[in-house]
């Protein structure tokens, strides 16, 4: 091997004073960093993910972990990254998958977006004090409302209103499924959600019959492999989700390897044990928009009219007109992931290049929608990197309805982001089928944990909006006169529609 | 036997398959349904043993995740009949447009004439009982069983010199096998498809679809019951393991 080994990642230490010797870290690590040879505890640096499992287990924080120990010659355009996937690539002659969601350094426009609050002229509201109104509904509005006066003198509403959820918060779980996440990961955002009066998605895996439970707050996804949908799975589901694409991956398909394809994945998802879970590009019974109307109204059909259909797309370049075309099939909400969006496995061109930021694509959604007046007849949901309630706030003052969270969740059930979700081990019992692992994550627990992540962005939320003196979310959505750009250039500043700081 | 007649002369999908659902719910047997002319959907989602006859011609997705019927069509049928249909059999006397069985994962498909592209796309398998079959009277378009994942695609070439003559047979296969009538040149095959021989072994499995088949149409089964086949497969039950290197 000519091109020999690039230099380890990560390189972890202990500190042998502090040390008891418990072995912990060598029970917690799924990569085989640490092994016991005689007395000793060795460490093997190179197998380190940064996962942070045996940080988080060592009673005596006696483990030390440092980034990059050795890096190259520094170089602003030749990186580490670049250089080693070059090597990759020349070793192997392959396409480079990567998990999580995109790792390059780009300005986040979150960040240079601000809030509004009151003073003087308008009071602030006290959350505390006053009600605040969160409760959101997604799915299509009547145009109008017609009422009808009967015998008696009541006023009787005429409209026939089309099925809605019925959100507590506007905050809900996008779609991870059972294969790239475990049983436990899932059951544990189920509980949360179904307490929290909110939905989670099931992913393009399937409905697990352990989740049938809380099937009144799952969303069931409807993707190109078809992997578990049948008349059952999508009457279980609170409402249906097709999905087209993913901001992580635009333009291709998925693929969960055979080796997670274990007993459960493939009686949940309907294919043979160990055999590969291809979802292709596209849909293949979907080549137009008018195809797109005619898969939503199937599942319309097969559902009796009862659930709503939402459609995700990724945010891509047309991604407003793309939106506006939904609009106006039969969905019922069009959910739009930004190029931030996580995944178990994306190639890296695609997670890193592909795709525009979900700010921007809520921004000019919600626009299009407007300037053709069918905004307030569909629902937009946004997701895609959304990190805090602040992210959230700024969504909805966008003009979003509400947002999916995927990668905050698994952060809250104990994921650091270390980005090797595919290779089954994750020490966290998240990304993995391994039993030994999966049981590491106590679902009663897990479901504490994000529901308290929920419930504090909900809080802050309310905060947010009394500060600004608003108590309705419906007064939040698409007012981005309470928002103000910090360092954003004239024409991106024109597309979010948003005035600079000062003005 | 109990018969519900509908004369579905203008009527839209959704009171149409109101009112099949409400004759299955009633204990109808069979439903015949009269001048139907372009209504999709038809069967969607439907459960139970009922025997649909459609006398007219269907709009797409006939039977669309239908789990039990069987609809027989007196007529050609549009777009993606057996759509992720899950049990039960589709019997079309005439022709179908593209995408037929489309992600179907179990039950019948027979079609007596030809079919349009991509025919048993993403078909797929899991147990013994959910093996999707769909059978081509005459032949059919391009990317045929294309990323097929399990089940069954018989063409053949009933009044054709050949059974296939479009390309990309099987493209991007991983599971499941597609068995045309007499021999198919290799340039027909998609990526990650390959021939096998079609042995005694796998006429005798196929006999039973095939004699179920002529059944349907009056055809007498002794003339295809014989080893004059070709057998499509895949390459590798991982087409896309040696795509990639992780990060
Ligand atoms: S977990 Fe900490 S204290 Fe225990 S053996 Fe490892 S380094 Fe030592
Ligand atoms: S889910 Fe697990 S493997 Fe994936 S990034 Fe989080 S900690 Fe790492």
């Amino acid at each position: 091997m000519t091109l020999g080994s690039v230099p380890s990642k990560f390189k972890v230490s202990i500190d042998r004073d502090q040390c008891m010797d418990c072995g912990r870290c060598i029970e917690n690590c799924s990569y085989g960093v640490y092994r016991r040879e005689g007395d000793k505890i060795l460490i093997e640096s190179r197998k380190c993910t940064g996962c942070l499992r045996c940080v988080a287990m060592c009673p005596r924080d006696a483990i030390t972990l440092t980034e990059k120990p050795i890096d190259y010659r520094s170089h602003p355009l030749w990186t580490r990254e670049v250089r080693e996937d070059i090597i990759k690539q020349a070793r192997s002659g392959k396409i480079i998958l990567s998990g999580m969601g995109n790792a390059r350094d780009l300005p986040v426009v979150y960040d240079r977006l601000l809030l509004d609050a009151c003073q003087v002229t308008n009071p602030s509201i006290d959350p505390l004090r006053e009600p605040m109104e969160l409760r959101t509904y997604i799915g299509k509005k009547p145009s109008k409302l017609n009422f009808r006066k009967t015998e008696s003198g009541d006023v009787e509403l005429e409209t026939k209103l089309a099925p809605n959820l019925k959100l507590n918060t506007p905050i809900m779980i996008g779609h991870m499924s059972f294969g790239a996440i475990s049983l436990n990961a899932q059951l544990s955002m189920a509980k949360a959600v179904t307490e929290l009066g909110t939905y989670m998605g099931t992913g393009e895996g399937g409905l697990h019959r352990d989740l049938y439970p809380y099937q009144d707050h799952m969303v069931v996804q409807v993707a190109s492999g078809r992997f578990g949908v049948n008349i059952d799975y999508l009457e279980r589901g609170a409402a249906i989700e097709i999905k087209i694409g993913q901001g992580a991956k635009p333009g291709i398909g998925g693929h969960l390897p055979g080796e997670k394809v274990n007993e459960e994945v493939s009686r949940t998802r309907m294919i043979p044990v160990g055999s590969d879970a291809i979802s292709p590009a596209p849909h293949h019974d979907i080549y137009s928009i008018e195809d797109l109307v005619q898969l939503i109204r199937s599942l319309k059909e097969a559902t009796e009219w009862k659930k709503p259909v939402f459609v995700k797309i990724a945010a891509v370049h047309n991604v407003a007109p793309i939106a506006a075309g939904i609009a106006r099939s039969s969905a019922d909400a069009v959910v739009i992931d930004g190029f931030r969006g996580g995944t178990g496995a994306a190639p890296k061109v695609f997670r890193d290049n592909v795709g525009i930021p979900i700010e921007v694509a809520i921004a000019s959604v919600d626009q299009k929608l407007r300037e053709q007046g069918v905004r307030n007849e569909i629902s937009i949901i946004a997701s895609g990197g959304i990190r805090s309630s602040a992210d959230l706030a700024k969504s909805i003052a966008l003009g979003a309805d509400a947002v999916n969270i995927g990668t905050a969740a698994l952060v809250a059930l104990g994921c650091r982001v270390c980005g090797n979700c595919y290779r089954n081990l994750c020490p966290w019992g998240i990304a993995t089928q391994r039993p030994e692992l999966v049981s590491r994550l106590d679902p009663e627990r897990g479901a504490v944990q994000v529901s308290n992540l929920i419930k504090g962005w909900t809080y802050e939320l309310s905060e947010l909006m009394g500060a600004a003196g608003i108590n309705s979310i419906e007064s939040l959505r698409g007012n981005r006169d309470r928002l103000r750009g910090y360092m954003l250039d004239e024409e991106m500043l024109k597309i979010l529609d948003v005035l600079p700081a000062g003005a | 036997m109990k018969t519900v007649k509908i004369d579905a002369r203008g009527m839209h999908y959704t009171p149409l398959n109101q009112k099949i659902r409400a004759a299955v719910a009633d204990g109808a047997e069979e439903i015949i349904l009269d001048n139907i002319l372009g209504q999709r959907f038809i069967g969607d989602g439907l459960r139970g043993n009922v025997r649909i006859i459609v006398n007219g011609v269907p709009g797409g997705d006939l039977g669309m995740f239908m789990s039990g019927p069987t609809c027989i069509v007196h007529g050609n049928a549009e777009h993606a009949p057996g759509n992720t249909m899950d049990k039960g059999m589709l019997v079309i006397h005439g022709s179908a447009g593209d995408a037929v069985a489309h992600s179907m994962r179990g039950g019948k498909v027979f079609i007596k004439n030809n079919i349009g592209y991509r025919g048993g796309i993403h078909m797929k398998q899991y147990d013994v009982e959910a093996r999707p079959i769909l059978v081509v009277g005459g032949t059919a378009h391009s990317f045929l069983g294309e990323y097929m994942a399990g089940g069954l695609v018989l063409v053949l070439g009933i009044g054709k010199d050949k059974a296939m003559t479009d390309r990309g047979i099987g493209s991007g296969i991983h599971g499941g096998e597609i068995i045309l009538r007499g021999e198919v040149d290799d340039f027909l095959l998609g990526v990650g498809a390959k021939k096998f021989k079609f042995t005694e072994s796998d006429l005798e499995r196929i006999a039973p679809t095939i004699k179920n088949f002529c059944e349907q149409f009056g055809y007498d089964p002794a003339e295809f019951l014989d080893t004059n086949y070709t057998k499509i497969g895949p390459a590798s039950s991982r087409p896309f393991a040696s795509k990639y290197v992780w990060e």
